[in-house]
């Protein structure tokens, strides 16, 4: 059984028709790649996956459970974790407090009250920010941050619970070459426990860290298949080529 | 100081969302969180007022303090739900007014007037009204939208004011009069020094235990939850649930303060559990600045105080001259007196101890 599947996902916005049966498979520690033109889906399926909008249509299953209706706080503690595409770590907080704000979401109201987290947690705060190379900014505030440490800190976040599978929107998105590949080394270690499904402009990128593509046009599975499968893809060459 | 404490302020408000204006913002930022801590010296100081003003002031002054140190412990429960938990509450009057109302009734057809029988009582009706109120406006499946809790809670409170005014039972427009005191054992409490520091004593233990929850690690669940609500469902937090928690705290501590004032007015009306108390409320902490706690005191001391002058030496346009006081604050220091000496990265503040902390910040503050 595949981690996730969503299958027949539609999903209308008034007049707009922003999803069309579109699906969606990620096996076990699977890194898949989500492609397409600008307008052709991505963000909406993975806003979809993560319960962040309701599909109109379709089914979403995750660990062989329907969680099509769950909220984003149950799809959660199911093990689903999402990184948005807007940068949204708190930026008046710390970095340690971005991180153990994430660690601590399921600790019980008495361990959070009585501050009991920070001692049971603090090793992981900074295992995670030494992951992420962060570490000797750990008490700056996350809004002094470049824009590229600044995503790096949302994906620890988005990690810190020990997801099953994480859903990066454009994790790369305004960083500089180097900061890309930094990221790229970063995101390999997790394919031990974690699966992944990434949207991401940048071809080369998704190409180099991707086990499977699916590639979106109109709303529509154009293709889904291995890297190469994809590559060698007539009708996914076209719609890259038309956009060019 | 006070300059360069705003001038950061005002840098890490600038940079909240974007890309930061590099090495400036660093700085600034650092600067802010190496240290220099402003709200215990303004916390000292207005303790230190309260606890000497009935020394210095007049007896009928006395009286006027203990009233405005009641509705400053109500202030505080607004603060803890809209400054911390981001819930705009239109309608906490009807925890205040409710607990104020349930212990006249105990003392007027029970005959109870116990201090340690009417305080928890009040306490209690407060937090009963919140967890039902709460439980109807926040549980829901989805996150309520804040328009929703404020005409849910505005509405809340205006129900109980109508119902107030037309019960019988209640006094109608009249109200209850002639509440007999508070007692323990032979003793009454009337108006004067001991009430007042009675009544001082409980905001100091109040706020004290506000203090310690929202600087907890709650508190830091409750400062995500502030900038980003959504965010914080992405983490598996349970929102609804945290806003429920607190909005039971702060009508718990509207019970407690409604119960005060209904003893040391000697009456209960009305306007206690209705729309004009629940706004005066809101305009104190956004006159303080909310999500401090302390500016939450301060404004309550400054609008009841600068309304009491007023009114002695112009009698007939002086809620003119407040209105327009208001709104120049609230015009041009969105966050509060308080802002003029505190700077953004404190009002956010740590939470739980953390040595280690302390460590960097020290080699901060020396590179």
């Amino acid at each position: 059984m595949p981690l996730l599947e969503a299958a027949g996902i539609t999903k209308i916005f008034g007049k707009l028709t922003a999803l069309d049966g579109a699906a969606l498979t990620v096996g076990e520690n699977e890194f898949h790649g989500l492609i397409g033109p600008n307008g052709s889906g991505k963000s909406t399926l993975m806003k979809c996956i993560a319960g962040a909008e309701v599909p109109t249509q379709g089914k979403v299953s995750f660990v062989n459970a329907d969680i099509t209706a769950f909220t984003p706080t149950e799809r959660a503690r199911a093990g689903m974790s999402l990184k948005f595409q807007i940068t949204s770590v708190l930026p008046t907080l710390t970095l340690y407090d971005n991180i153990l704000l994430a660690l601590q979401a399921q600790s019980s109201l008495f361990d959070l009250v009585f501050s009991r987290t920070r001692g049971f947690l603090h090793d992981q705060v900074m295992t995670m920010l030494t992951q992420f190379r962060l570490a000797d900014r750990a008490f700056d505030a996350a809004a002094t941050l470049s824009h590229g440490q600044q995503q790096w800190l949302e994906i620890a976040m988005a990690l810190a619970g020990k997801p099953r599978l994480l859903l990066l929107d454009e994790p790369t998105g305004g960083m500089s070459l180097e900061e890309r590949r930094v990221t790229g080394e970063l995101l390999q270690p997790i394919k031990n426990h974690c699966s992944l499904v990434i949207v991401e402009h940048d071809l080369d990128f998704i190409r180099d860290i991707c086990d499977r593509l699916t590639v979106l046009d109109q709303g529509k599975v154009l293709a889904s298949g291995t890297v190469s499968e994809i590559q060698a893809n007539k009708s996914v060459q076209e719609i890259y080529l038309r956009r060019a | 100081m006070l300059k360069s404490m705003s001038v950061v302020r005002e840098a890490i408000d600038a940079d909240v969302g974007d890309e930061p204006d590099g090495a400036m913002a660093e700085s600034e930022a650092r600067q802010a969180a190496s240290g220099r801590k402003v709200l215990p010296i303004v916390e000292g100081l207005v303790l230190l007022a309260a606890l000497i003003a009935p020394l210095v002031l007049q007896d009928y002054l006395t009286v006027f303090a203990t009233r405005v140190i009641i509705l400053a412990l109500f202030a505080l429960s607004f603060d803890l739900v809209w400054g911390y938990a981001g819930i705009m509450s239109f309608g906490q009057a009807l925890f205040f007014g409710s607990a104020g109302y349930g212990v006249a009734l105990l003392a007027r057809d029970l005959d109870i007037t116990n201090i340690f029988l009417v305080l928890p009582a009040g306490t209690i009706i407060g937090l009963t009204f919140a967890l039902l109120l709460g439980g109807f406006l926040l549980l829901g499946r989805h996150p309520s939208s804040v328009i929703f809790v404020a005409l849910g809670t505005l509405t809340g409170s205006y129900a109980a004011d109508r119902l107030a005014r037309g019960w019988y039972y209640l006094g109608g427009q009249n109200g209850i009069p002639s509440i007999s005191p508070m007692t323990l054992g032979g003793y009454e409490f009337s108006e004067g020094p001991v009430f007042y520091y009675l009544t001082l004593g409980i905001l100091v233990v109040v706020y004290l235990l506000c203090r310690f929850l929202v600087r907890s690690q709650f508190g830091l669940a409750l400062a995500g939850l502030r900038e980003n609500e959504q965010r914080i469902a992405f983490f598996g937090y349970k929102a609804q649930h945290l806003k429920a928690i607190v909005f039971a705290v702060g009508g718990t501590i509207a019970g407690l303060a409604g119960s005060l004032y209904a003893f040391h007015e000697g009456f209960v009306w009305p306007n206690m559990v209705g729309v004009v108390v629940s706004t005066q409320v809101v305009l104190y902490v956004l006159f303080g600045g909310s999500g401090t706690l302390i500016g939450a005191v301060i404004g309550t001391v400054i609008i009841e105080g600068v309304s009491f002058w007023l009114s002695d030496n112009y009698r007939d346009i002086w809620p003119i001259i407040l209105g327009v006081l208001l709104l120049l604050v609230i015009l041009f220091r969105p966050l509060g007196l308080i802002s003029f000496v505190l700077a953004e990265r404190e009002r956010v503040g740590s939470f739980g101890a953390k040595p280690k902390e302390n460590e960097k910040e020290k080699r901060n503050a020396a590179s």
